[in-house]
């Protein structure tokens, strides 16, 4: 009987400690955002700076844009910081959320092989590289996870009037996971792919692939970010969450995204200059 | 422990069979208090089952088994040693503590009655070892010693030295006749006529589920009542031949395995 | 192949420097998959154990169950726990998606079939030894359960290292569930898929490494428990636990 209370006393220490260190820090809001956010090193170079300010945690969990969308609408975020126009509209006007502020941009890149069999190097048309990419029979992977990039990818493939699934599985692979995945799938496989500058930069497993294609107007990518609705969801921290989307927007948030340069290259260019 | 005797036991017209097969046919017997009866009969003559049935680890498929204190206590009174015991996988002290636990005797109670038991079984400079480090012979007197603890008023063993050497066989009966000698009624089977003469006051030889003799112990040796137990005592093997007019033909088919 | 020759410089010197937030995120690691496997013991342990010796109506059909839900999707698992513990779930008042604690669940989930199923195997071959002994010494089956469990602890202990291996290396579910957040649930799994993400494949493969280190440790440290050698620590009169022991051969009916 003793073993088992032993076992007992073990479990609820284990419980003790676990929800601890889920209540480490006073107060956190939760962020929603994307992986290409994430992997860039963007959070790690201005959280903390928030944090030191405000004495407020936040604490990102980096998914696709569409799974980001998601989380917040079920309400388990308390703000959402994505890439993509047009869902963030519908996430505003549905009253999932509220002040939808622009934060920052970048712009996407087509990246490939140094050999470049599709020929697109120093192009600046991106919907036109792609269709060139398809009739060198050049393979292109795809991220296909619902996420901004994918999302973006797509509008590129509307431009260039080119249905890219008819190669699904061959010359268009479709790896239904992050930026990184993908980017370790393109380098693996020397072939191209649409890729967002931040995460581009801060890649560490380029292999033979470079910049292709870039500074196409269709190729922006600006970032915003939203508070989740709290008259929707009562348990959301609205007051944290507003004084972080000020922060962002804020000289100080705006210049601290504005230092996050990799070498001397900036991966992210505050909406405000 | 309450002063009322389970005995006598008696057994009418008990049979037990397994996929129809019948193992124990008909046995009608009755155990007196205050003596030591030794079960023989040759291998498959149905004696460990004879015991479980009497132990009540198994239930007759016919017939009635009745203690005389049948008020539902009488599993409390009474204890079995199998051939081969189980050791529990810990120390020697805690095997015998088990048995009193299960029997709800309280952790202050216990710890005398272990210290005597393992004592009177010459166990004591082995109680912190884990039983299952025992020999053959010093893990059948922890088996006595676990059913000792339990002070029981009848006592089942089922050929308890039958693996062990003549040294070890001596110690086993020695503790035996101890427990006799506490007030245990013993019920023991054996195939080593030897011991039955060294033990027995009463001996039932079991032939093929039958029970074909319950005699006191000087009066089997010197004129066995039955053929068979005549052959027995003599040493000679007792093997089925359907020609045999011994046996009815009418059994052969019964038992035929 | 240079990434493996990285992989070890890189394991080394995380080994070497034993910087803050490895500490933290190996101690998250070791706290949510030991938490989650003993809980899952506390459970799966008298479930095996009753699957093993009791008689009751769906025993079978709950064997059945059991031994398939030992090959569940972790992503599976998380999606389901995801959507219990989401605000708009229906344990979602709780709080608890995003923490420590859901991942705990998640992975309870996963290795709690485990457990049962093993523990049921392990119960049912020492039933069948030990049932008569202990019905004649006069043990119900339920004051049977906690002996043959006790008994049958350095078989057990292997079961819980099974279950142990599940819940450290799983990486889909405590994905979901906990979210990856840096300095609150971030666990060695999770971090070497960051890293993968980030194209970083030394310093995921040096975690790697780190974590079949744990692993082998964790293994170590519990044979060093169940060992003979350590009995006296455990063996006492009244208690007399000591490990791995060779059984005589079951007893001839």
């Amino acid at each position: 009987m003793r073993f088992f209370s032993i076992v007992g006393l073990i479990v609820s220490l284990g419980f003790a400690v676990a929800v601890n260190l889920a209540h480490g820090a006073e107060t956190f809001i939760t962020l929603a955002s994307t992986t290409s956010t994430q992997n860039s090193g963007l959070f790690d170079h201005i959280l903390p700076r928030f944090m030191a300010e405000s004495g407020i945690e936040v604490r990102v969990v980096a998914v696709g844009t569409g799974q980001a969308i998601r989380i917040a609408r079920n309400g388990d975020a308390d703000v959402l910081l994505v890439h993509h126009r047009p869902s963030e509209e519908k996430f505003v006007e549905a009253r999932y959320g509220i002040d939808r502020k622009d934060v920052m941009y970048n712009d996407f890149v087509i990246v490939g092989p140094i050999a470049d069999p599709a020929g697109i190097r120093g192009m600046s048309d991106a919907a036109l590289a792609l269709s060139k990419i398809v009739s060198a029979s050049a393979v292109f992977v795809s991220r296909g996870d619902d996420s901004g990039t994918h999302k973006k990818e797509l509008g590129l493939w509307v431009a260039a009037d080119i249905e890219p699934t008819v190669n699904s599985g061959e010359r268009y692979r479709e790896t239904g996971s992050g930026m990184g995945a993908t980017l370790n799938t393109a380098s693996a496989m020397s072939a191209y792919t649409l890729v967002d500058r931040g995460t581009w930069l801060s890649f560490r497993n380029k292999r033979d692939l470079a910049v292709m294609v870039e500074g196409d107007a269709r190729l922006f990518n600006p970032y915003g970010v939203i508070l989740v609705n709290p008259a929707l969801h009562s348990h959301i921290k609205a007051e944290a969450g507003r004084r972080f989307i000020d922060w962002l927007t804020s000289t100080t948030g705006q210049d601290a995204i504005a230092s996050f340069r990799i070498g001397d290259k900036p991966l992210f260019y505050p909406t405000t200059r | 422990m309450v002063d009322s005797s389970i005995l006598p036991l008696e057994l009418d017209n008990v049979s037990y069979e397994i996929d129809g097969k019948r193992l124990v046919k008909n046995v009608s017997c009755c155990f007196e208090a205050g003596r030591s009866t030794l079960v023989i009969g040759p291998n498959g003559a149905g004696k460990s089952l004879f015991l479980r049935l009497c132990h009540g680890l198994l239930q007759p498929s016919s017939g009635l088994l009745r203690w005389r204190g049948s008020d539902g206590q009488t599993g409390q009174r009474q204890a079995m040693v199998f051939q081969r015991p189980v050791m529990l996988r810990r120390s020697v002290w805690a095997n015998v503590g088990y048995a009193l636990s299960v029997k709800g005797v309280s952790r202050a109670e216990r710890e005398p009655i272990i210290n005597r038991v393992l004592q009177c079984t010459g166990l004591s400079r082995f109680e912190d070892i884990p039983a299952t480090r025992l020999s053959f012979g010093e893990q059948q007197r922890l088996a006595l010693a676990r059913v000792w603890a339990l002070s029981p008023q009848v006592l089942f063993l089922d050929e308890p030295t039958a693996s062990l050497d003549p040294p070890a066989t001596h110690q086993v009966e020695q503790i035996i006749t101890a427990i006799q000698s506490a007030g245990t009624r013993i019920i023991m089977t054996s195939h080593d006529l030897g011991q039955v003469q060294r033990l027995a006051d009463e001996v039932m030889f079991l032939h093929r589920g039958r029970l074909l003799e319950q005699t006191a112990a000087e009066q089997f040796f010197d004129c066995p009542q039955s053929d068979l137990a005549r052959a027995f005592t003599r040493g000679e093997l007792l093997w089925w031949h359907r020609k045999n007019p011994l046996h009815p033909p009418g059994i052969s088919k019964e038992i035929s395995r | 192949m240079n990434d493996f020759s990285d992989a070890f410089i890189a394991a080394f010197s995380l080994l070497i420097q034993l910087d803050a937030d490895l500490v933290e995120i190996v101690a998250l690691s070791l706290t949510v998959s030991l938490t989650a496997v003993l809980s899952a013991a506390v459970i799966g342990m008298p479930l095996g154990a009753a699957l093993a010796i009791g008689s009751f109506p769906g025993r079978r059909m709950l064997i059945i169950a059991i031994n398939s839900l030992m090959g569940l999707p972790p992503v599976v698992v998380g999606l389901v726990v995801y959507l219990m513990l989401s605000r708009s779930g229906p344990l979602g008042v709780l709080g608890l998606l995003f923490t420590p604690t859901a991942m705990v669940i998640a992975q309870l989930i996963l290795v709690m079939p485990i457990i049962a199923a093993l523990t049921r195997q392990v119960v049912e071959v020492l039933w069948a030894e030990y049932e008569e002994q202990l019905r004649s010494l006069g043990a119900t089956r339920w004051r049977a359960l906690p002996t043959l469990l006790m008994d049958g602890r350095s078989q057990l202990l292997t079961a819980l290292l099974a279950g142990f291996g599940r819940a450290i290396a799983e990486v889909g579910a405590v994905m979901i569930v906990g979210g990856n957040i840096d300095h609150a649930t971030r666990v060695m799994t999770t971090s070497i898929a960051l890293e993968v993400s980030k194209g970083d494949l030394a310093l995921a493969l040096g975690l790697g490494i780190m974590l079949v280190l744990i692993a082998v440790a964790v293994n170590g440290l519990s044979w060093l428990i169940g060992s003979p050698g350590q009995d006296r620590l455990l063996r006492s009169k009244r208690g007399g636990g000591y490990g791995r022991q060779q059984y005589p051969a079951a007893r001839t009916r």
